[in-house]
């Protein structure tokens, strides 16, 4: 499937922005759940400008409009053994590349191969102000300009409307394992550090319920030989553990209740907090099921980024605050790209 | 390092430029004369870092890229965060221009000094404040040297991964400035992906912070922003790099090709074959020759290219890959390949490719050293075409090139003392760089646009991205004193530039090739 919707989506922004109408962004609609809810406004549908736009191998680099399913992307990489280095979850079959970027989506791997930040080289975007614009290429270095596809990562549309995405990507490892070792969160904490201070070929981390998880992934004798310095026991299927914490299957997530994302330091000790946790990133990654007063968990990471991932349910705020110095630069960044305020508002904060 | 060296001072160049810097930042009105000013920036600072007389303003005058020199208005050497808070403060309130300096070895002029203006250097700014070894973080100070902070990790087995040629000598601070690169950078990234939290002043002289201490901070990348920014947005004061456990193993193997058009092919064949190495170089006939003279590496003399192509990780795995890697290289027609038999010849074989620079300078009087990069299966086409171009130009040109990542460095050979020599280089240089975005690439991949690409980002960029640029730059610094007239040209700048470039709607050189 291919298609180039950019004029239609460019006059519909045209058209909103000549009579200040707000637009929300909608591409598959999968992770509908996710940042502030801003009601109900007029949408902008992406997911029709949609496909695979150059993909070279050799060249490590796949380009694709905003709209084109996450799935055909990772079935191309995949029939040509490669990959996405970021791991992304999906959330749901109708995922597009365009919403896993507006939200820098990662799974697992993070920790070690990088963000969807990492991995973006460039883009093409449509801004507040209707304005076709493309930044950054298809090539790994670039120093030309600001740094404007990388910025739109994780803006989550505020600053303008994705319509194609260059990244780079990588090739499969040729073997991945994982061990399973029974610890204590301090002992996991302590076990993981220990090792990645190490040149061990770990792609993965995972420690819930006094289980501690390890992906290995690599070359087959140094997963083999990796595999006995960590020590603990296969864990059969490991893929598809991974798939269930990337894809939030495991039943830790099935909850009603607000689910917290914390991006903490990595060595931060295990929460005095009663509820139950699951850790990824090496520690750096922590999921909270909570219903704490949303103060008493932001206050809990220290320079970190709480964020109310599921559930939220419009009481307080999804996202850290920033400090007064930052919002000031957050706000006249939106008005640099959407002067009159009409992508995506309030999405990220209730500010802009 | 320096891009164009030689005796000569390139004086016309040098008023060329002087010219365009005034040019350029015209609306700026200061608004107060320089002994005030001085006596102003003494109630911050001790006398004795502030400098404005001429004599002591020269050593100021350039970046590595000394082609284009600058007196500066007055130098300041603050010591403390605060030191500079105030100082920003103060120029913005007389609308005094500010450029920030670490260690002058930038090779586009991005620390070009402006001639009404405080450059900021912050060359005091060197403590490695905290490394963490635990949560593989370390917090410095801007001034600190890139190779320090991997000297200073070492105890913990851990480094800093980002290795620009200049890394002896160039300051973390720059190195976020410029977003540099290195030899490492394919597999291992560039700044923007080894830092985790910045301290920035900006031009109000507020202090923010940017990034965080997990691996995702809240809001805007602004750390990707202000990544590469060349000290537009604001004055980096602090750094906090992510470190790497130090590979178990690093090899190097040296291939020697009788067509460059082969060696390309076993760079690609390699990626296929899915490999990533730590690095992937390659040379051409000249550079090789250039380099073996120089520093005596062992490189084939009769070769027209050679790769040197670097594994590493842990033992079983570089045992793996080399012997993947090896078969490549001879299937894909390698006359030769030579895995270093220990860490003594691994590092000889990179002796060679790491001195290459001054070894160009030692067989020409002047260089002058470009920095585009292109889509890796690009690189025959753009090879031959700057052959050709270097006929009709009577200059010779090495390419030494970062191969994995597609980033090319061809070094012009010229020399200033001839007359047109440098104007012809200039040209010649401009047509490289517009060839590199013709072909899908672009015009700077790590040494950035500074003063020294400034033309050619109007060939990279329309003027709609331009106008975006310029609201970003707005956004932080609205009376834009930080750094005036480098990185982004004006659209007035452009469309001189435009109108010359299609001279009596003729391109310069209209009998040569172009796609």
């Amino acid at each position: 499937m291919s298609n180039d919707t950019s004029q239609v989506l460019q006059q519909q922004v045209v058209a909103a922005m000549e009579q200040d109408i707000p637009l929300q962004i909608v591409g598959g609609n999968s992770k509908a759940f996710y940042g502030r809810n801003i009601g109900n406004k007029e949408t902008l549908s992406v997911h029709s400008h949609s496909g695979i736009l150059t993909y070279e191998p050799t060249e490590l680099v796949l380009t694709a409009r905003a709209g084109t399913l996450l799935r055909e992307i990772e079935k191309t990489l995949h029939e040509n053994n490669q990959m996405l280095g970021f791991e992304p979850p999906a959330f749901g079959d109708r995922a597009t590349l365009g919403g896993t970027i507006a939200g820098n989506f990662s799974g697992p791997r993070r920790a070690y191969a990088g963000a969807a930040r990492d991995f973006v080289l460039g883009c093409k975007l449509l801004n507040g102000k209707g304005e076709i614009l493309s930044f950054g290429g298809e090539v790994m270095k670039n120093v030309a300009g600001y740094d404007i596809s990388r910025l739109m990562v994780g803006g989550l549309g505020t600053l303008g409307v994705l319509l194609d995405v260059s990244l780079k990507v990588l090739p499969k490892p040729d073997v991945e394992k994982t061990r399973v070792i029974e610890c204590h969160a301090d002992e996991a904490l302590q076990k993981m550090h220990h090792w990645a201070g190490r040149p061990l070929p770990i792609s993965a981390t995972c420690f819930y319920r006094s289980q501690l998880m390890v992906r290995l992934s690599g070359a087959e004798k140094a997963v083999k030989a990796a595999a006995d310095v960590i020590g603990g026991d296969d864990l059969p299927q490991g893929d598809t553990f991974w798939r269930d914490v990337k894809e939030q299957k495991l039943t830790f997530f099935q909850t009603q209740k607000p689910v917290w994302r914390l991006s903490v330091a990595s060595d931060t000790a295990p929460f005095m907090l009663e509820d139950e946790s699951l850790y990824e990133w090496g520690g750096a990654l922590r999921w909270l099921v909570s219903e704490m007063p949303h103060e008493v968990v932001r206050n809990s990471v220290a320079d970190g980024h709480a964020c109310v991932f599921r559930n939220h349910a419009g009481q307080g705020d999804v996202f850290q605050a920033l400090s007064p110095g930052l919002m000031r630069i957050h706000q006249q960044l939106k008005k640099a790209f959407d002067p009159k305020g009409i992508l995506n508002p309030g999405k990220l904060y209730a500010e802009f | 390092m320096l891009s164009r060296i030689g005796p000569a001072l390139k004086s016309q160049s040098a008023i060329k430029m002087t010219n365009h810097v005034h040019d350029e930042t015209s609306d700026i009105d200061i608004d107060i004369n320089k002994m005030s000013f001085v006596s102003a920036l003494k109630k911050i600072i001790p006398s004795t870092d502030i400098l404005h007389e001429r004599e002591d303003l020269h050593p100021y005058e350039c970046d590595g890229l000394s082609a284009y020199r600058q007196i500066p208005w007055v130098v300041v050497l603050p010591s403390t965060v605060d030191q500079v808070q105030r100082v920003l403060g103060l120029c913005q309130q007389h609308k005094v221009p500010v450029v920030a300096r670490g260690a002058g070895t930038g090779l586009s002029g991005g620390a070009l000094p402006h001639q009404q203006g405080v450059l900021l250097s912050l060359a005091k700014f060197k403590q490695i404040l905290h490394i963490d070894a635990k949560r593989r973080i370390a917090q410095v100070q801007p001034g600190v040297r890139n190779l320090a902070i991997s000297q200073a990790a070492d105890q913990y087995g851990l480094y800093y991964a980002p290795d620009p040629s200049s890394q002896i000598a160039c300051t973390i601070g720059g190195n976020v400035a410029e977003n540099s690169g290195g030899v490492h950078c394919l597999k291992y990234g560039l700044t923007v992906h080894n830092i985790q939290q910045l301290k920035i002043v900006t031009i109000e002289g507020e202090l923010l912070s940017i990034g965080g201490n997990g691996l995702d901070a809240a809001g805007y990348d602004l750390l990707a922003l202000m990544t590469g920014s060349e000290g537009m947005l604001g004055v980096i004061v602090e750094v906090t790099v992510k470190l790497l456990p130090k590979p178990e193993r690093a090899q190097v193997m040296l291939a020697a090709y009788d067509d460059v058009q082969k060696a390309c092919e076993a760079v690609s064949n390699i990626i296929a074959a899915g490999v990533i190495p730590a690095g992937l170089e390659m040379m051409d006939k000249l550079a090789i020759s250039a380099a073996e003279d120089f520093a005596h590496a062992g490189y084939p003399l009769d070769a027209e290219a050679i790769l040197l192509c670097e594994l590493d990780g842990t033992n079983e795995e570089v045992s793996e890959h080399i012997a993947k890697v090896r078969s490549i290289l001879l299937s894909s027609g390698a006359t030769s390949v030579h895995t270093a038999k220990d860490e003594a010849e691994r590092l000889t074989f990179w002796r060679g490719r790491k001195a290459a620079f001054p070894a160009v300078g030692r067989i020409s009087p002047d260089y002058y050293c470009m920095d585009g990069t292109i889509p890796r299966k690009q690189l025959p086409k753009v090879l031959k075409t700057i052959a050709q171009w270097s006929q009709h130009y009577d200059l010779r040109v090495a390419n030494v090139f970062h191969a994995g990542d597609g980033n090319l460095h061809p070094l012009i050979l010229y020399d200033a003392n001839k007359p047109g020599e440098l104007e012809r280089t200039e040209a010649f240089g401009g047509k490289i760089l517009e060839l590199c975005v013709a072909v899908g690439g672009t015009i700077t991949g790590e040494h950035g646009v500074g003063m020294e690409k400034i033309n050619q980002m109007c060939v990279q960029f329309a003027r709609l991205e331009l106008s975006q640029f310029h609201a970003i730059k707005a956004a932080f610094d609205p009376q834009g004193l930080l750094n005036p007239g480098k990185a982004v040209p004006t659209l007035h700048r452009c469309a001189e530039f435009g109108a010359m470039h299609i001279h009596q709607g003729q391109l310069p050189f209209p009998e040569l090739e172009r796609f």
